[in-house]
């Protein structure tokens, strides 16, 4: 790793340490007394650590509750249970002023540009808004300033600061969110699909800019897509979720070279490749049904309805995200091995 | 009420080295309270028996709006069809009435949506959803539809399909109402079946399904299909030939192997660069510089000339024809022949 930022701030140290984080929403029936029929197991059991500096891919299909983590490290969704630790201090548990101050720390920025920005406030008011909050950040009389510096800093001209929302296109709101998320100095950022929503040719520049950002201001991603090779050239480790549960989690190379869970095989061989010459030679798997329902997972392995591999210990005994025999990353399969050329 | 009845012209079939369904020079302009925005500024391509035809292109190229008319959807007003041809097995569309056009379509030229969600009705059950076109168009009996309707599902490999037949479409994941709207294209047997962006809204796994699918009726069938895509990878895996549109023109048109091993075309080229790849560790990504033109206020010459790494003075003051470069291939640039020797280096 490249020297440290400064005497307490090394990078690579443990920045946020997430242990066992579950979300179940509850089925309720009945109207006047409603009654609890069940829950939908959106995360179940979610452990991982975010380092300084580095960027953190949670890939998984839609419903794996990759959101709704990134929700609850945002607060804006309350876990049933688990810690997160930022700081030294559980961010589940902290309330007030505390709350604040940690919040400060860690910021978001949204899948949608669309409507993640109020359309009746302009560029200057949405990104000055968290200094409303958080008044010792910037005093009055400096806040145009700080705004203008943020604009000039995400890439867009500082002279637009009087401008609405609907007066960019997509790829330049999704800078109007980076640079609100910047406004307080975070060490964290929390990116939720930032540029699934953007064209082909406007995604790279806003890729380059997150890493850009990075570079220049050391921050720390928790980058989630469902693209895999966005996350491959971003991501610096990467988790890949299913059914609420980090099913395997390693370097960048170890998922990409040397998965050695099942379900993340089928879905770096589901990819396409903008590659007419190589879709013959690669070894697709093609993976039957649909995801199950998150209220109802299955016993055991929550994969074995759609793995190959599946046999009864699969159904009896749930597999531990731990290191494997066929590489030393966590994998969570009684059957863990390499598969060549997957990618 | 048969099909027989109203025949569009008589005896008519497809004139000898024709295509199938040819779109020729086509110009659409929305006209709004705004202003006129040129959607559609001179498309022309064809698509044969058999084939698939991937159409490539960024929100708001036009991509969509060509297809739209094809299908005769359009909405109109905003929407005005200012000149052009679309001629289906030699027959112009665009001169047939309203009627003539509602015998293509669905059962000649059929269409499926990136939302399956929204296009089907959520307060039928599919299977009636399915059987609709059969009732309305065939004139079958209800019991008939029923049955034809489970082939259908059976088709599009639905499992359960006779169980599911009553299911309404909320009950379906995302890759089963795809499917059941696959099956509902299917329906009349059409020998054109226009695919706007299938897989969008999908999940990687179920997005390989899906096109697994679509590649096995296409053949099965023997249908010719139109692919429109913004996703360089989904068009790789499937098309025969590919249209690259940029602000309502085609840019580059090629068959696939050539267009991704050396794209002759500076747009092509930039996207094909920019997009970050699953088995190539990346450096820094090349982007295209800028944004996409305001069609309301097409730049003057190239429309891309505003962002092209190769611009000159000639970019900005003439409108490029399309260059035959050899194989087929044409691309919309001044500079098609550099571009091309650039890209195969």
């Amino acid at each position: 790793m490249t020297a440290p930022a400064s005497p307490t701030k090394v990078r690579g140290e443990t920045i946020l340490s997430v242990d066992n984080v579950m979300k179940h929403f509850p089925i309720t029936q009945g109207v006047l007394f409603k009654k609890h029929v069940g829950a939908v197991k959106a995360v179940d059991g979610v452990s991982f650590e975010l380092r300084r500096g580095e960027t953190l891919g949670i890939v998984g299909e839609s419903g794996c509750g990759k959101s709704t983590l990134a929700r609850m490290l945002m607060r804006l969704e309350t876990p049933t249970s688990g810690t997160a630790t930022l700081e030294g201090q559980d961010l589940f548990k902290a309330s007030g002023s505390e709350l604040r101050r940690l919040r400060r720390n860690m910021q978001m920025v949204m899948q949608d540009p669309y409507t993640s920005l109020n359309p009746r406030m302009t560029v200057g008011d949405i990104i000055g808004e968290p200094f409303e909050i958080h008044s010792d950040a910037a005093p009055k009389g400096s806040r145009r300033k700080r705004v203008q510096e943020l604009l000039d800093l995400v890439g867009l001209n500082p002279e637009h600061i009087n401008r609405y929302p609907h007066q960019f296109s997509g790829g330049q709101r999704q800078r109007i969110g980076i640079a609100r998320a910047l406004a307080l100095h975070p060490e964290i950022i929390v990116c939720d699909e930032p540029v699934s929503a953007l064209d082909v040719s406007i995604q790279a520049q806003v890729i380059n800019l997150l890493e850009q950002l990075q570079d220049e201001l050391g921050l720390s991603y928790i980058f989630i897509a469902h693209d895999l090779s966005v996350v491959r050239h971003i991501a610096d480790r990467v988790a890949v979720m299913y059914l609420g549960k980090i099913v395997e989690i390693g370097t960048e190379d170890e998922i990409y070279e040397r998965a050695t869970h099942p379900y993340t095989q089928a879905l770096l061989s589901a990819v396409p490749v903008p590659d007419p010459e190589v879709r013959h030679e690669r070894n697709i798997i093609r993976l039957t049904g649909d995801v199950p329902s998150p209220a109802d997972p299955p016993s055991g392995c929550r994969f074995r309805t759609r793995c190959w591999k599946a046999q009864d210990i699969c159904a009896r005994e749930e597999p531990l995200t731990v290191s494997r025999a066929a590489d030393p990353h966590p994998s969570a399969c009684h059957f863990a091995e390499l598969r060549p050329t997957v990618a | 009420m048969t099909d027989a009845v109203i025949q569009p012209t008589p005896a008519s079939a497809t004139p000898e080295g024709g295509h199938l369904l040819e779109v020729r020079d086509l110009h659409v302009e929305f006209r709004t309270h705004e202003g006129v925005a040129k959607v559609i500024n001179g498309v022309s391509y064809h698509l044969d028996a058999g084939e698939t035809l991937a159409v490539l292109g960024e929100s708001g190229s036009g991509k969509s709006v060509t297809a739209q008319a094809i299908m005769g959807i359009l909405d109109s007003p905003p929407a005005h069809i200012r000149s052009g041809q679309i001629l289906y097995q030699g027959r112009d569309l665009l001169t047939q009435s309203e009627e003539q056009r509602r015998q293509v379509r669905g059962k000649e030229i059929a269409m499926i949506f990136q939302d399956a969600l929204s296009a089907l009705n959520p307060v039928f059950p599919v299977g009636w959803q399915i059987g609709e076109t059969l009732r309305t168009r065939e004139g079958m009996s209800r019991a008939d539809a029923r049955r034809r309707a489970i082939e259908l599902m059976d088709l599009v490999k639905i499992p359960a399909a006779e169980r599911r037949i009553g299911d309404y479409p909320h009950q379906f994941s995302g890759g089963m109402r795809q499917r059941v709207m696959i099956a509902m294209a299917l329906a009349l047997n059409p020998k054109v079946l226009i695919a706007d962006e299938p897989t969008t809204a999908l999940d990687v796994t179920v997005q390989a399904q899906i096109m697994d699918l679509l590649a096995d009726l296409r053949q099965e069938l023997g249908m010719a299909m139109i692919l429109i895509t913004h996703d360089l990878g989904v068009v790789a895996g499937v098309a025969d030939r590919i249209a690259v549109m940029y602000a309502g023109r085609i840019v580059e048109h090629a068959d696939v192997r050539s267009l991704y091993r050396a794209p002759a075309h500076p747009y092509t080229k930039g996207l094909l660069e920019s997009i970050p790849r699953l088995d190539v560790k990346g450096q820094e990504l090349a982007t295209i510089k800028g944004l996409p033109p305001n069609l309301m206020r097409i730049p003057s010459g190239c429309p891309f000339h505003p962002r092209c790494p190769y611009v000159q003075q000639v970019c900005v003051d003439v409108v490029p024809h399309s260059l035959v470069l050899g194989d087929g291939r044409t691309s919309e640039c001044h500079f098609a022949q550099e571009v091309l020797d650039d890209s195969a280096r």
